[in-house]
């Protein structure tokens, strides 16, 4: 049974797609641009609120759609630690080799992930897409939302979006 | 401790909506006694480890447990003003205005308030399937009090019942206590709750059967696992059935607002579905048909802590203005931007179903009303 | 007891452990926090049977509404464990069929 359906809180391969920074833009930002998945209406604004430069536009209507201006992210992920929805990543297509990227991901869970080491990344169903390396591990907000650097295959920056971390011991 | 107290305002509920109501009227120098059947001050919010939503004034980006702890802080400021007692119900509202409380089981004291705000929140509703009465099929709220509050394991495989916004919130947290939420069922054909939250859940790997429910729960003195099958659009099973090896049946299939001492009391109610059960009438400043009892929160109709804590404010602002405590311009500016800021919170798509709803409840006057009971 | 060991959001400050009884089985909880939270960490689920079928019952709504978790506590029946705080020495007892009131509670 398959169940990668919108309605279930799956992205489509489109609206991913139409969620992803403009390639001419995104391409060569060092420090990566956000990708903000968040495609119904609800009433909340901390990505903007949160946004130091204002790339988050303000909103008309607290349940509009967020909006960004490319321009002036520069990919510091304090949306992505802010988000109660964790629907913000930042992605840096400028990381590591030429197949290499970097996704800056939230995370609430235990356990803990260790820089240096080796995870699992899981699609939007949850299922291992890739292995990737745990470069940075941050608390942007110090309310107990890590933000994960983590460094992936550039292949797979639209479908990564969580990690699992293995128990130690 | 006198066996009468007579303050100002009662508040019962200490909730986001009664601490809201409470801080609110002892802010205009009202004498306030807040009563509140749990062992803590903070109603759901205590439970909350995620972020909540709404705008900075309802302290969005901040998790429920803090908005719990800065209402809680924002309250003991008053010092004497506010009382506060725990682990005490109101037991019932007399024609003579008093409210009967209890401590614990011998504690029994009364409270005779000039004005009194009724913010008793909501109980889990249940749906009818063989075994629903099987010790392990929990409300979401009591797996959520086991384990955010007391530590405690709620158990070790569960099945989700309810793909609202506290069935996929509860699901995530259910992940974060390191419990495995075997799947989520929802009978209807999309989540009810908001889709970041299904998004949450799902890419980390927990299955959200759309267009499914739970036929029956297996287990002799307690769950062992539960079926699980598709109904179509008229509710009909159809397909196969699938077992599903659970401890845990957790029912996260909508609230219903608990309103006895507002029957108790005589106020008008009303039977709203789109405010989840019967509840009172009120006018726009949360009064009901009895001109001393002002309602807030879930008890006044399902819907979020955000709208709960506005819903608050206008009680509490309210009673202390009907006291003579509040100059008649700052009533009349404070109730406006309490009001901007609901119809903000309701405004979109995820705010349809309260509104419509409300619409049907709530009434410009009372002056010249008689009382029905519809 | 079957407690959440590590969390990444909370901190659980549990207050004193004290040693009570169900069944007259000694078991250990927390002072202070709900007897059904105690029974729930040491396994026990069945909290009660009911009056006309005897089916067994146990949590349900945690804040005290719904009547699924009565039992008898220190020989007082129709006890809402779920928000009744435990104490050193506490008597818990299932409660089988209707709670009874005796001469002299």
């Amino acid at each position: 049974m398959k169940f990668d359906d919108f309605a279930s809180g799956v992205l489509t391969q489109e609206m991913a797609k139409a969620a992803a920074p403009p390639t001419e833009l995104w391409e060569d930002k060092r420090g990566g641009l956000v990708i903000i998945e968040c495609p119904k209406p609800i009433p909340c604004d901390p990505c903007h609120t949160s946004c130091p430069t204002g790339a988050v536009l303000p909103f008309e209507d607290i349940n509009d759609l967020p909006k960004v201006d490319y321009a002036k992210c520069t990919g510091c992920a304090m949306c992505v630690a802010k988000c109660p929805g964790l629907a913000c990543f930042v992605v840096d297509l400028t990381y590591g080799g030429e197949d290499e990227a970097l996704i800056k991901l939230p995370y609430e869970m235990i356990p803990c992930p260790e820089e240096g080491t080796e995870v699992e990344c899981l699609n939007r169903v949850g299922e291992p897409a890739a292995t990737g390396m745990i470069v940075k591990v941050q608390e942007p907000q110090r309310d107990k939302t890590l933000v994960v650097h983590v460094a992936v295959p550039k292949s797979f920056v639209l479908d990564i979006r969580a990690i699992r971390v293995k128990s130690h011991g | 401790m006198k066996t009468l107290r007579t303050p100002d305002v009662l508040v019962i509920g200490g909730g986001p909506a009664g601490l809201s109501a409470a801080v609110e009227a002892a802010s205009f120098g009202c004498h306030v006694v807040v009563v509140n059947e749990d062992l803590a001050l903070g109603g759901q919010l205590i439970k909350q480890t995620h972020k909540f939503f709404g705008s900075a004034a309802e302290h969005a980006g901040t998790r429920g447990i803090e908005i719990a702890k800065i209402l809680v802080s924002e309250l003991e400021r008053f010092g004497d003003r506010v009382e506060a007692y725990t682990n005490c119900s109101a037991l019932g509202y007399y024609s003579d205005g008093v409210v009967t409380c209890m401590v614990g089981e011998e504690r029994y004291f009364k409270v005779k308030p000039k004005k009194v705000v009724v913010a008793t929140g909501a109980l889990e509703k249940l749906i009818p399937f063989p075994g629903n009465d099987l010790p392990g099929v929990y409300g979401a709220g009591a797996v959520q009090t086991l384990m955010n509050v007391y530590g405690v394991k709620p158990a070790k495989r569960v099945l989700m019942v309810g793909a609202g916004n506290i069935g996929l919130i509860v699901s995530y947290q259910l992940l974060q206590a390191g419990v495995d939420v075997v799947a989520i069922v929802e009978f209807a054909p999309k989540v009810g709750g908001y889709w970041v939250h299904a998004a949450k859940v799902r890419r980390l790997g927990v299955p959200i059967y759309l267009r499914h429910t739970v036929k029956r729960a297996i287990g002799e003195s307690a769950v062992e696992g539960a079926v699980i099958q598709a109904v179509d659009e008229r509710g009909a099973f159809v397909g196969n059935e699938r077992f599903i090896e659970c401890d845990v049946i957790c029912m996260a299939v909508g609230l219903t607002p608990t309103c006895e001492l507002l029957w108790q009391a005589g106020c008008e109610m009303c039977y709203v579905p789109e405010l989840a059960g019967h509840v009172a009438v009120r006018d726009r400043t949360m009064r009901t048909s009895r001109p001393d009892i002002w309602i807030a929160g879930d008890a006044a109709g399902i819907e979020e802590a955000s709208t709960a804590m506005v819903e608050g404010r206008i009680a509490g602002l309210t009673s202390a203005h009907s006291l003579g405590h509040v100059d008649e311009d700052v009533f009349e500016e404070r109730l406006k931007g309490y009001w901007r800021r609901l119809d903000a919170l309701r405004g979109g798509e995820a705010g349809s179903k309260a509104r419509s709803g409300i619409s049907k409840i709530m009434i410009e006057m009372w002056e010249g009303r008689g009382v029905e009971v519809r | 007891m079957e407690l959440v060991e590590k969390h990444p959001i909370l901190e659980f400050r549990h207050g004193r452990k004290v040693k009570f009884t169900f069944d007259g089985r000694e078991m250990e909880g927390f002072e202070g926090e709900p007897i059904a939270a105690a029974l729930h960490a040491n396994g026990v689920k069945v909290l009660r049977y009911m009056p006309k079928k005897g089916r067994p019952k146990g949590f349900f709504c945690a804040i005290g509404k719904c009547s699924s978790c009565f039992m008898i506590v220190d020989g007082m029946p129709n006890v809402r464990t779920c928000i009744t705080p435990l104490h050193e020495g506490m008597r818990v007892e299932t409660q089988r069929g209707n709670g009874m009131l005796r001469e002299g509670m």
